[in-house]
């Protein structure tokens, strides 16, 4: 089994082709099929990515710790942050959905800030390269499952269909989410290959 | 066009590459994994027609008691009420929130719907090996791939709504059994667009696809 160097396969249909030399910014897509073979990424945009992640990390613990949304109806008023939801659905005998709302915005994306971070960390590949491998694997699986700009929308929706019967004060985790959707959208704009681009050791 | 200005495909050449990390390897033995990164790799995904259709139809039988159960259960002091994902949207609908029922009509009911259909037209086509629009198809995968999460946006809508609403005497809201299977409908519509392996779109027996 030998490495090919400078060929680049199509991920949905199969396709060989040289592997483009691309600038920062340009992107090109299989002639094909039409899917994305490879993006040019500069060192700088690189650079950026660890102080995102962590940006995400501290974002993340916010979001989760401050109440969302409070409601207040003819003076009895309450708040809730995404773990007493999830908790409260649990109590209801709800667990495959509580765990699925769980995994999907908790776990799965603090799985996947803190996994990106320890990729990115400098010099991790050479030190654990066993390790390096095992994380990368667990981060494109997660991947898939991160779902945080969804339950921004669901947020919204929310507060909207209660707006109607209650007073609704938006709380610090509605905009610590907002932005957490951004900031994982910068950090996710990279595909798993690109960890893989420098220090090839087959 | 000629036929040589067509590119290649791997398999059809000896070549296998890997998914996660974009290693191309030559004359890899069957089941090897990739030295770079350690993934198993495969030409295609294995029996991923069979799988496919294992998740779909799971979702299509589901998709029923997901639309016909109520989803969200208000109690309060005006007595129950039980909210289906189209009395959702219409309860939108008819309040005013024109913008927000297009959402959710969007995202609860035409991506689910739509999703299980593309899945089924991309099984039948792959398993019949038809030349018929494949770009198209290739292009439908990767929709299906796209937009199938939003669905979950109705989860996440009654997940808040429980654990806002808990006020003893006024009104309480929990989900209900309609909840789960909306739920396993969106998990196993993804599952089953995880499974299916798009190359099998071009596996059609002419030797280089245009
Ligand atoms: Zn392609
Ligand atoms: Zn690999």
């Amino acid at each position: 089994m030998h490495l090919v160097h400078g060929l680049i396969v199509c991920d949905e249909c199969d396709s060989v082709y040289r592997k483009p030399d691309l600038r920062p910014g340009e992107a090109a897509t299989c002639p094909r099929c039409g899917a994305r073979l490879d993006r040019g990424t500069s060192s700088a945009r690189r650079a950026r990515q660890l102080p995102l992640t962590l940006a995400g990390l501290v974002v993340f613990v916010i979001a989760n710790l401050s109440p969302i949304v409070t409601m207040e109806i003819q003076g009895v008023s309450n708040a809730t942050t995404l773990w007493q939801a999830v908790l409260s659905l649990y109590r209801q005998g709800m667990l495959p959905i509580s765990a699925a709302v769980f995994c999907t915005a908790i776990l799965f994306p603090l799985t996947l800030l803190a996994a990106h971070m320890v990729l990115l960390w400098p010099n991790s590949q050479n030190r654990h390269p066993r390790v390096f491998a095992l994380i990368s694997r667990l981060m494109s699986m997660v991947r898939p499952w991160v779902m945080v700009e969804v339950l921004l929308l669901g947020i919204l929706v929310a507060v909207v269909k209660l707006s109607h019967m209650a007073e609704i004060d938006p709380g610090v985790g509605l905009w610590a989410y907002g932005a957490l959707t951004v900031l994982l959208a910068c950090v996710l704009s990279s595909g798993p290959q690109e960890h893989w681009t420098d220090g090839i050791q087959a | 066009m000629s036929t040589t200005e067509r590119p290649p495909r791997a398999r059809d050449i000896g070549l296998v590459h890997c998914h996660h990390c974009g290693a191309v390897w030559s004359a890899a033995p069957p089941h090897a994994r990739c030295s770079r990164c350690g993934c198993k790799l495969h030409a295609r995904k294995p029996d991923s027609i069979a799988r496919t259709w294992a998740y779909l139809l799971a979702a299509c039988i589901l998709y029923i008691p997901a639309n016909l159960l109520p989803v969200m259960v208000t109690r309060g002091l005006l007595g129950e009420q039980s909210d289906t994902i189209m009395s959702g949207i219409v309860y939108f609908w008819v309040t005013g929130s024109w913008s927000l029922a297009a959402i959710v009509f969007i995202a609860s009911f035409l991506v689910p719907l739509l999703k299980l259909v593309a899945l089924l037209l991309l099984l039948v086509c792959a398993q019949f090996k038809t030349r018929w629009r494949r770009r198209q198809r290739a292009c439908l995968y990767r929709l299906v791939e796209a937009v199938g999460r939003w669905s979950m946006l109705d989860i996440f809508v009654v997940t808040l709504l429980a654990g806002l609403v808990q006020l003893q005497s006024l009104a309480t809201i929990t989900a209900g059994p309609g909840a789960l299977s909306f739920g396993a409908v969106v998990v196993l519509t993804m599952l089953a667009a995880q499974s299916f392996d798009p190359r099998l779109i071009w596996d059609t027996g002419d030797p280089t696809p245009p």
